[in-house]
């Protein structure tokens, strides 16, 4: 049997004396989207920072295909194709929307340590950016500077480079925050495209999108899985609307 | 190739004057305006240097007089061990000293890239107000060295009684030695810009940008921050090593802190990450020791005072200023927005910490 490709243990991680994320376990399975959801403040971001590795957890374990990498530090984590994107966009501003997603190229297919050929001009650098820039939609933008861009566009342009990095697993953060619904219908449709490929979890506000989308669905609540189940069954679950969706049960 | 000539219209431009400053005189037969340029020359060198640690990876060294200085070191006791008969290193592997130039710009590189790798390791732990601090601490911490350790002349420093030569070449006279310090300025204005618009610049750039970003993308910033300023520190190590033959003198105040509060301002004053910016900032500041010099010994008063309308008014140095100026009289590409303006536009936050190595 082939191995999960994302396994969580009892992550654990405080700051000061808020327990951001309080003993999570979850996985993500092959071609399957699982969704967390929770209200402001549950620690879904935290949580992605401590899968990703930009933060190290108190306690608990991180296993990518069986191999643990609790320990590893974030840019290695990248590399073997556990990529995320952030909820708020997180490019390089000075550079080209093309040239963001070389650069991503380049981590994961080149070395970075050539100092005499010119960047902008790498012909296979761009062509496979380009490529990338197709899939989210925003090729004919490839040669704008980042600064000038939309929020929408840097939306598409955070997707394009995670899937520059030839992702095994996608951490998305609220990847339609702040979209509007054309939008947010093509990233829809992107991520249901991309389920056929490797496994997602998405972390997003939009619940539409969610029940449209997930396999599975987490909902986390000051920190901690209140339950992990199908869309269904946490529609259905009378906990989960007493303590996100804020009805009565 | 006509991307380069665009990029780079003020880089020519500013060797053009500096290479014609030199030969105005040099018909003339008097050698005040080609020791002028050369010193421009060289601190310019020196700030190209710093320009790629400082400018390109945002790592504001406050401690580049030292790599300055032992580059300096290097050379000057190169020549002091050849002119003396005597060996830098005796027992099994002897190192005798050496009258030519280019072992002794080979010496400084190697200095300072081994001097920065030590300085590196430990400093680039650290970040922002910390690494401006322990580069400062170990300039200094090499500079009390210098001057205590008396073999090399410790505080008296050390005169060198005559220039080394290139593959034979006798460098004693000005314009010669002024050729040979312009064509290792020409060599690190090319290096420069090749190393900022290959691959290495441009995370080199991203890391200056958005560390998190790059980190999310599979880059260890410390690498390459670390080698960087490893080349940064080859680059002001040769030039230090020039500085020595010109003067015929090393000083252990090259590795003061001063020297490396000049060589900010060089950096400052030409424009931030912008190749040209150290030849502009270098002359200016040579410009206005010289000029203002005769007027008064404050002169530093008035490069304060035009280092505070730099940073208030015009954030991108003299580069900037041409830029403007370029564009003003309608010169179409020439006044290409550069990017420290676009930098302005920038939108950074950083969750939570950061992991690095």
């Amino acid at each position: 049997m082939p191995e999960t490709p994302l396994v969580i243990s009892g992550l654990t991680k405080s700051f000061g004396a808020l327990k951001a994320v309080d003993n999570v376990s979850l996985d993500v399975r092959d071609r399957e989207i699982h969704a967390i959801i929770g209200p402001n403040g549950a620690g879904k971001s935290s949580l992605v920072n401590l899968i990703s590795g930009l933060i190290v957890p108190d306690a608990g374990a991180v296993a990518f295909f069986g191999r643990d990498i609790t320990r590893l530090p974030a840019p290695d984590r990248a590399r073997l194709g556990l990529n995320r994107t952030f909820q708020i966009s997180n490019l390089i501003a000075n550079r080209s929307v093309v040239e963001n997603v070389m650069l991503a190229v380049q981590s994961h297919a080149g070395s970075s340590f050539r100092f005499i050929r010119p960047f902008a001009t790498d012909k296979r650098l761009r062509e496979t950016a380009l490529h990338h820039l197709g899939r989210v939609g925003l090729a004919e933008r490839s040669g704008v500077v980042v600064a000038a861009l939309s929020h929408g566009e840097r939306r598409q342009l955070e997707l394009a480079v995670a899937l520059a990095m030839a992702p095994k697993v996608l951490l998305l953060d609220e990847p339609m925050a702040g979209l509007g619904p054309e939008d947010s219908a093509q990233v829809i449709e992107l991520l249901a495209t991309l389920r056929e490929e490797l496994g997602i979890l998405l972390i997003e506000h939009d619940m539409d999108a969610v029940f449209a989308l997930a396999d599975r669905i987490s909902v986390l609540v000051y920190g901690a899985v209140l339950t992990t189940d199908t869309p269904d069954e946490v529609r259905r679950s009378p906990a989960v609307r007493e303590a996100y969706l804020g009805e009565e049960a | 190739m006509r991307d380069l000539l665009d990029d780079h219209w003020q880089t020519l431009l500013a060797l053009v004057l500096l290479a014609g400053f030199a030969l105005s005189e040099a018909a003339g037969g008097g050698s005040f305006y080609i020791s002028l340029s050369t010193r421009v020359a060289i601190l310019a060198i020196a700030g190209i240097g710093l320009n790629i640690a400082l400018g390109y990876g945002g790592m504001v060294s406050f401690g580049h007089a030292a790599f300055f200085g032992l580059g300096g070191y290097a050379a000057g006791v190169a020549v002091h061990h050849a002119f003396e008969g005597s060996n830098f290193l005796d027992g099994p592997i002897a190192v005798s000293g050496s009258g030519e130039l280019l072992t002794g710009l080979v010496a400084a590189g190697v200095t300072g890239l081994a001097a920065a790798l030590f300085i590196g390791v430990f400093s680039l732990r650290t970040s922002g107000i910390y690494f401006i601090m322990i580069t400062l601490a170990f300039a200094q911490m090499l500079y009390y060295f210098a001057i205590s350790f008396p073999t090399y002349g410790g505080e008296d420093g050390l005169p060198l009684y005559s220039r080394a030569t290139l593959l034979g070449l006798d460098l004693s006279g000005d314009m010669t030695y002024f050729t040979v310090c312009y064509l290792v300025l020409v060599t690190a204005v090319i290096l420069s810009a090749l190393i900022t618009g290959s691959r290495f610049g441009a995370v080199l750039n991203g890391l200056r940008e958005n560390e998190t970003r790059m980190i999310a993308i599979g880059f260890h910033p410390f690498r390459y921050r670390l080698t960087a300023f490893m080349v940064s520190a080859a680059m002001t190590a040769v030039a230090g090593a020039l500085y020595v033959h010109l003067d015929g003198f090393v000083s252990p105040s090259n590795m003061s802190w001063h020297r490396s509060g000049d060589l900010i301002v060089i950096v400052i004053l030409g424009g931030v990450a912008r190749t040209p910016g150290p030849i502009f900032g270098a002359a200016a500041l040579i410009a206005m020791e010289t000029v203002l010099g005769d007027f008064t010994e404050r002169w530093q008063f008035f490069l304060g005072l035009v280092l505070l309308g730099i940073v208030l008014f015009a954030r991108g140095g003299l580069s900037g200023l041409l830029d403007r100026a370029a564009a003003a009289l309608g010169l179409g590409p020439l006044g290409k927005q550069p990017d420290s303006e676009k930098d302005r536009a920038r939108d950074r936050r950083q969750p939570g910490e950061v992991r690095d190595a």
